[in-house]
């Protein structure tokens, strides 16, 4: 078995871009001698997942990364619009941080409390680099001078209907106490075009109570395909990174000035995607 | 190195509850070459040192007390609930409590200025909302779902309220990760033991070790005067479960999480399994502290490596 495994992790080294590998060697993390880091995160496994992630990335969606040059080096904190029904926009935006910015900047982005309780999730997402997200483990995060991805709309973002598309929901605050806390920039980041990637006319709220899902979208092919109808369809992807907003205050203050200052960079990300979306010609392409 | 009198440090002698078990062994080999020691405990010494003198008492009766009375102790080292659940020995676990409830009472009636406690990490427990690194502010919910740790969390807050009632007394609450090495029988050590260390299928958490020995520099580094506080006791670093299986050249058996408690239930209770129940949470999920206080108050260090650490339940 375990030569089996060596043989098909040599063939994944082995159809990766050399260029590729090379920015992966590149990211800076700062393992122990078993080769992890504290959180657990293994670049292996970056290594061995990043062609799949760059064949969706450069073939399937056509990702086009904007102003990465925008993202300061040290501690920021990068914050997006959340959109698609599964969080693929997340993978894209890392794969862009690794593959096309220079140097290449390992993202981190934080999971629910319910992922660990998930089999096999539950170790992949740390190693992949992604960690549960409480305040304390943001903030460490951010005083090693790593770069956080964050969606402040959260499931509500992720979950809309094709009628809401890029029409941002409210903001969480965590993110912006988070920024005065650690003094991190935030780099607001617009996606467009995953918003089409699948349609969804309702989500249906009983159904979703059911199975236990925050959302139960039902789209031109779900669930009547069964799990074929949740492929997304080719949409082309923008990703905007945004110019760095620094914020200075208290981060203990009332909800209604942290929300003031996480209003600014909510606008900041509108008159993003409506740019983007009036520089669109198509959808697909 | 021998036990000439003139050369310990301190006339006063340093205490130390639970003295018969492997840790307590260990320690009496360091600390006996530089301060008189007398050991506690109901248990008797194999192997005592000439030097030490060992009374073998129950901490609830009066006999303990009257050594207190007697030999004007400096220090106390409390080893805690050595923490080893044994299979059908609830009284255990209730005598532990209460004893060290006496043997605080007795250390503030005798004017005793040093107090170790040696807790565990474990208080924290292990949980899916947990942040990668607790602080030692974190609140002790390590029983909520397994009351086979209840007597855990119960011990370190009453030491806890102890620490606070009598700041006359430096009172040292440390809590380590993990603790294994050639001499401890530890829980975590004995699942390394394992001829097959059971894992839950699909999870891997990261884990922290702590070398026995590192923790015996951790209760050197308490003992000077003017530490005082709870410190998380953390080892050289975190790796998967996996790994150090891995390390020590074993296979893991992955058993489906549904079917593992009750099965590490019955087992335990049939005597046909070496690992408790209460354990396997930490199979699960992550249970890992924050030992920067340590680091920065006692100035304590780990020693060992992460390939020693593992290593050294197989010496």
């Amino acid at each position: 078995m375990g030569k089996i495994g060596d043989r098909i992790l040599d063939a994944i080294e082995g159809i990766t871009d050399e260029e590729v590998l090379d920015k992966v060697k590149r990211l800076d993390t700062r393992l122990n001698e078993f080769g992890v880091d504290p959180f657990g995160f293994d670049p292996k496994f970056v290594k061995y997942g990043i062609p799949f992630a760059l064949a969706i990335y450069r073939k399937y969606f056509r990702v086009e990364p904007k102003g990465l040059k925008n993202v300061p080096a040290g501690r920021v904190l990068l914050i997006s619009n959340h959109s698609g029904q599964i969080p693929l926009d997340a993978a894209m935006i890392c794969t862009a941080m690794i593959v096309d910015a220079e140097p290449p900047r390992m993202l981190r982005s934080m999971v629910e409390t319910w992922v660990p309780t998930l089999p096999i999730l539950s170790w992949f997402f740390p190693r992949v680099g992604q960690i549960v997200g409480t305040r304390e483990n943001c903030q460490r995060l951010l005083e090693r001078e790593e770069a956080i991805l964050a969606f402040p709309e959260g499931v509500r973002g992720i979950s809309k209907t094709f009628a809401q598309r890029y029409q941002l929901e409210e903001f969480g605050l965590g993110f912006m106490r988070l920024a005065l806390r650690t003094g991190a920039p935030v780099v607001p980041v617009a996606v467009v075009g995953a918003e089409e990637q699948i349609p969804s006319f309702i989500s249906f709220k009983p159904l979703a109570k059911l199975v236990g899902a925050p959302a139960f979208p039902v789209t031109p092919t779900f669930p009547w395909l069964g799990p074929l109808g949740i492929l997304p369809l080719p949409v082309k992807y923008r990703i905007h990174f945004g110019k760095p907003m620094h914020f200075s205050g208290d981060p203990d203050a009332e909800d209604e000035v942290v929300g003031e200052k996480a209003k600014q960079v909510r606008r900041t990300i509108q008159r993003m995607l409506r740019d983007g979306l009036k520089a669109r010609k198509n959808v697909f392409w | 190195m021998s036990s000439g009198r003139s050369r310990k440090k301190a006339e006063k002698p340093i205490a130390i509850a639970g003295i018969s078990g492997n840790l307590g062994r260990l320690l009496t080999r360091t600390l006996h070459a530089e301060y008189p020691i007398i050991g506690i405990d109901q248990r008797p010494f194999e192997g005592k040192p000439k030097d030490v003198t060992h009374y073998q008492v129950d901490a609830r009766r009066r006999k303990a007390e009257n050594i207190f009375r007697r030999r004007n102790i400096r220090a106390l080292v409390h080893l805690g609930l050595v923490h080893r659940p044994t299979p059908g020995r609830p009284v255990y676990r209730e005598w532990n409590v209460l004893g060290t409830v006496k043997l605080l009472e007795y250390c503030q009636r005798y004017a005793v200025s040093k107090v170790v406690l040696i807790s565990t990490a474990y208080v924290y427990g292990p949980g899916p909302s947990n942040s990668n690194f607790l602080s030692e502010d974190t609140p002790l919910l390590g029983a909520e779902d397994y009351p086979e740790m209840r007597a855990l969390i119960e011990w370190d807050m009453f030491a806890q309220s102890f620490f606070w009632k009598y700041p006359e007394i430096e009172t040292v609450i440390l809590r380590p990760v993990h603790v294994v090495g050639p001499n401890v029988r530890s829980a975590p050590a004995n699942y390394m033991r394992l001829r097959r260390p059971p894992m839950l299928l699909g999870f891997d958490p990261m884990i922290q070790l702590l070398h026995e020995n590192d923790l015996i520099q951790a209760i050197m580094l308490s003992l000077e005067p003017g530490m005082r506080g709870v410190f998380n006791i953390v080892g050289p670093g975190e790796v998967p479960i996996s790994t150090v299986i891995k390390e020590l050249g074993k296979t893991p058996v992955p058993i489906p999480h549904p079917l593992a408690k009750p099965l590490a239930k019955r087992l335990w209770r049939w005597g046909l399994s070496k690992f408790p129940p209460g354990e396997l949470p930490h199979l699960q999920f992550q249970c890992m502290v924050d030992g920067t206080r340590a680091k920065e108050v006692l100035g304590f260090r780990p020693r060992y490596n992460l390939k020693r650490t593992i290593r050294s339940v197989l010496g």
